[in-house]
Formats: structure tokens, C-alpha cells, sequence
């Protein structure tokens, strides 16, 4: 089945904030998956995706899709951009400024589909926005513009950079879910760069685990982080922001990194060392965390 | 029969519309390979480009004018083959103007089209469409204040201009008598109401050309991203 395999073996030394790092990634992805490359920041996921697209060149490598190449250091071949069949949704949306909501998703378009543009319009919910200009719309449409013009060109390869980090908790969720129907309708293969675990655990079929350059870890989502750093327990860091001393324990007020409010009991030799304003560490050992529906 | 008067405004009218029309030509692709290329030698061709803003005009009109001659090899090679010659005619002001006035044009596009967002033009690559679509359909747009700006102060700047018309053109009238050597003609000979004439005309036509310009860039300050 060579012909369904987008074939991915790159390498390219990149400059950043933190000196001289080499990337270096070979994979290969079956068509039609949706792949998370996920990391820290300035571990070379953009850059992957922008190699794809043809926006960065490797120093050297190949990149295959099915049976086109698209990139081959050794016949000296780079398909420009223009010639990759690439859907690229940036971070900043990239939307033309000068063009309504209707022009710039049938922008890209080789041959006028005015159908299919109303039904990508539809899909995303814009139909009503379809005659504003980008600036009057929220960033949640925006990004809908973006992912909806990526797909006019029916693409085979669909590339996200951290399409939804601009955005707040409530409406990245809504945005997921149109990157999910997105990915099941129109079937292009789909990466996406994420540095947030739980956007992993939603969308990845696959996830690709890339640190400083290489890739650490790569299949199901479950695979790939269970007995790595992320353990099954219940961990969340937070700060006291108060000790109140009862009978005979403490009761700490920790404020978690998500604002939540967390009350711990605490014995006489467990807050010997903790004053207010510490960092600290609540976690569950032996029992197990219960879960309980509070929205979608 | 125009008046002289009529005549000379007439001539500085065409000086500044072909000279801005040709530096639209021009400048618009020159513009592009400033922003973007990675000529190693840009600095060499931006400081060229640069020069008129700062070296007096007697000194360009004085190179020209050489140029010229049919001494120098631009002007023989003019003269023997093509039987032009460019010393005080209106071919020649208006090809001095366009060496002078450049910068005027080049400047403002090359800095409106750096600062498009890359991904602007990216996304236009990703999306099938080539550099000169790209070109038309997202920067253009884009850089519209720029645009007008660059045409305005080209065309504002060509009227004004002065010594380097004198060098190159002289002072004939209907040939190479614009309204700025008329004025300085009209005070040599003492027709103060004359030198007046031209030179209020040629404060408010500038006054207005400012004017729009600042308007413009107050309704669009610069480029916003979205």
C-alpha cells in the first residue's frame, strides 16, 4: 500500500534562542490519519510542518506522498508550495485583510465551486458572515475562515499550527470539534502542532512526541504518554494561599495554575515547611479520582 | 494660444503625471525585490536608490547633464543611433526627474510591503497561487496607503522640483519651463505679481496633496494585522 503513505525523513539545523539544534525526523503517517505533533515550544514542531508545506526547505532528506515526491535532497527536487496539494492553517489565521468572508475561502480555488464553498461555509457556520471583511469577526471565526479556506482546495495534506492557542478555553473546545467534523468529512490527512496534552487526548489519532528536534514517541495517544512523564494519578500544581489551623490538623487554600480552589488537610509535621505563597504539589495516591459531568 | 502662465502649469502638470506614471512602473517591481530579496549587494542598490535625498540636485543634474553630452557614451550612443538628444528638451527633464524623484516612490512601497505579515503571502503560496497573484491579489491590496502616499509625494515632489530641471532642461518656455523656474525667471525680471501667481499655485496644489495624504493614513493607520 505505498500509495497511501506520506513517507517523512527530514533533517535541518535550526538556530533558536537556545543554540545550534539539529532536527531530525523520520516517519511515516497512513492517509487519512490525524497526527498531533506535540512539545515544548522551540522543539521544531512548526518547522516540521512548514517543511511539508514547503515554506521552509530541509537541509536535506525526502518527503513522499503516495508516489510524488515532494521533496528529495538527493535528486534535488523541492516542489514549490503552489504544486504541494497543502491546506496550511497559520496561527495568526492569515486571513486577506482586503477580501470578504466568501472571497478568501474561495481564494484558493483552482476552478470556480461556488456549491462547494457554501457548504464549507455552512459546515463551519459563516454562511451569515459570508459578505464581512476578517476584522469584524471574533477570533473563533476567524479561525473557522482559516480551516474552512484550507479545505476549499480539497486538500490531501492538511497542516495546523497551533491553530487554537490564541484562543480561550471555551471556544477551543467548539474548535476542536469543527477540526474533528472537518477531518471526518473531508478525509485529508491532518497534522496539527499542539503544546496542550488535553488537545492531544481529544484530536490525535496519532501523536508524535518531539523534543529538542527528535521525535521521542509516536502512536496512540494513551501509548505514548502512559509510563512517560505524565503518570496515571492525579496531580495538580498550585499555590497556598492560606493555612488555618483547626482541632488538630491544618486546612490549606491552594490555588491551582487553572484558578481552581483546592482545600487539603495537613498535619502538624506535613506544613512544618510550607508557608503561604508556596508552590506545592497535590496529589492522590491510593484512591482513585472520581469524574463527574459538568458541561461540553 | 494658452497664456504663458496656462502653458507652464500645463507643462509641469505633464512633467509630474509622466514622471510619477513611469516611477509606477518602475517602482512597483524595484519596490518588491527591496522588501523581500536576499541580494546580498541590497544595501549598495537601497543606498543608489537613496542617493537624490541626500546629494544636492545641481550635483545629479550635473551628472546628467553629462550624460547627456554626446561626449559620454549614454549621450552618443542616444545621438548616433536614435538621433535623440536629451539636453534641455522635455524628454530630458523627464527622464532626470524620474533618476530624482525614486526615492519618493520606492521608499514608501518598499516599507508598506514589509510590513505585509509573512503569512499573508504565505498563505497565498499554500493556496496555489504564484508570486505575481500573490503580488496583485494580497500585497497591493494590502499596501494601499503606501500606495497612495508614494504617488502623491512622487507627483508633489516632481512639481516642486527645481534645480535639477534648471541643470538639465534650462528654462524654455513649453519645453522645459516648469512653474518652479518660472517664479525664480519672473523675480530676476522683477515681476514680483507674476512670480507670485505661480508660486501660490504651487503652495496649495502642494498643501492639498499633504493634506490627502495625511487623511488617508489617519483613516488606515498603517497595517493592522488580523
Amino acid at each position: 500500500m505505498e500509495n497511501d503513505i506520506i513517507y517523512i525523513d527530514v533533517q535541518k539545523e535550526l538556530v533558536s534562542a537556545y543554540g545550534r539544534m539539529q532536527l531530525k525526523i523520520q516517519t511515516s503517517i497512513p492517509v487519512g490519519e490525524l497526527v498531533v505533533l506535540f512539545g515544548e515550544s522551540g522543539a521544531g514542531k512548526t518547522t516540521i510542518l512548514r517543511m511539508i508545506a514547503g515554506l521552509t526547505s530541509p537541509d536535506k532528506g525526502i518527503i513522499k506522498v503516495g508516489n510524488s515526491v515532494w521533496y528529495s535532497s538527493n535528486d534535488r527536487i523541492n516542489m514549490p508550495p503552489q504544486q504541494r496539494n497543502i491546506g496550511f492553517v497559520f496561527q495568526d489565521y492569515a486571513l486577506f485583510p482586503n477580501m470578504a468572508v466568501f472571497k478568501n475561502v474561495a481564494y484558493g480555488q483552482k476552478y470556480k465551486d461556488k456549491t462547494f464553498i457554501d457548504e464549507l461555509l455552512h459546515n463551519f457556520g459563516l454562511t451569515e458572515f459570508a459578505n464581512r471583511k476578517p476584522e469584524k469577526l471574533s477570533g473563533g471565526q476567524k479561525q473557522r475562515v482559516a480551516l474552512a479556506r484550507a479545505l476549499a482546495r480539497k486538500p490531501q495534506f492538511l497542516l495546523l499550527d497551533e491553530p487554537l492557542s490564541a484562543l480561550d478555553a471555551g471556544i477551543r473546545t467548539a474548535l476542536q470539534n469543527e477540526i474533528l467534523k472537518a477531518h471526518s468529512i473531508y478525509k485529508a490527512t491532518t497534522m496539527l502542532v499542539s503544546h496542550d496534552l488535553a488537545e492531544v487526548f481529544r484530536l490525535a489519532q496519532k501523536v508524535m512526541l518531539i523534543d529538542n528536534g527528535k521525535a521521542k514517541g509516536f502512536g496512540r495517544p494513551d501509548d505514548v504518554f502512559i509510563n512517560n512523564q505524565i503518570s496515571g494519578k492525579v496531580q495538580i500544581a498550585g499555590t497556598i494561599v492560606k493555612i488555618q489551623k483547626q482541632d488538630t490538623f491544618y486546612l490549606l487554600t491552594v490555588v491551582t495554575g487553572m484558578n481552581q480552589i483546592i482545600k487539603v488537610t495537613a498535619y502538624e509535621n506535613d506544613i512544618a515547611d510550607l508557608t503561604e505563597g508556596d508552590k506545592v504539589m497535590v496529589f492522590s495516591k491510593a484512591f482513585n479520582p472520581l469524574v463527574m459531568k459538568i458541561g461540553n | 494660444m494658452p497664456t504663458p502662465f496656462i502653458q507652464t502649469l500645463i507643462l509641469t502638470a505633464k512633467l509630474a503625471v509622466y514622471t510619477t506614471s513611469i516611477l509606477l512602473i518602475i517602482g512597483l517591481p524595484l519596490s518588491y525585490f527591496m522588501a523581500y530579496s536576499r541580494f546580498r549587494f541590497k544595501p549598495v542598490l537601497e543606498a543608489l536608490v537613496s542617493m537624490p535625498l541626500v546629494l544636492p540636485p545641481s550635483v545629479i543634474g550635473y551628472y546628467i547633464l553629462v550624460a547627456y553630452s554626446p561626449n559620454f557614451w549614454f549621450g552618443r550612443l542616444l545621438s548616433q543611433w536614435f538621433d535623440v538628444h536629451l539636453a534641455f528638451t522635455f524628454e530630458g527633464i523627464l527622464l532626470a526627474s524620474v533618476v530624482f524623484s525614486l526615492p519618493f516612490m520606492v521608499q514608501p512601497l518598499t516599507n508598506g510591503l514589509r510590513a505585509v505579515p509573512v503569512s499573508l503571502r504565505e498563505a497565498s503560496y499554500t493556496l496555489g497561487k504564484s508570486k505575481t497573484t500573490t503580488f496583485f491579489r494580497v500585497l497591493l491590496p494590502g499596501i494601499k496607503p503606501s500606495l497612495i502616499t508614494a504617488i502623491a509625494l512622487t507627483f508633489a515632489h516632481c512639481i516642486g522640483e527645481f534645480g535639477i530641471i534648471l541643470m538639465v532642461g534650462g528654462n524654455m518656455p513649453g519645453e522645459t519651463r516648469v512653474a518652479s523656474i518660472a517664479i525664480y525667471d519672473e523675480v530676476q525680471a522683477l515681476n514680483f505679481d507674476m512670480a507670485n501667481q505661480y508660486a501660490f499655485t504651487l503652495f496649495i496644489i502642494s498643501f492639498v496633496i499633504l493634506t490627502l495624504i495625511y487623511t488617508i493614513h489617519r483613516r488606515s493607520d498603517s497595517w493592522k494585522m488580523i
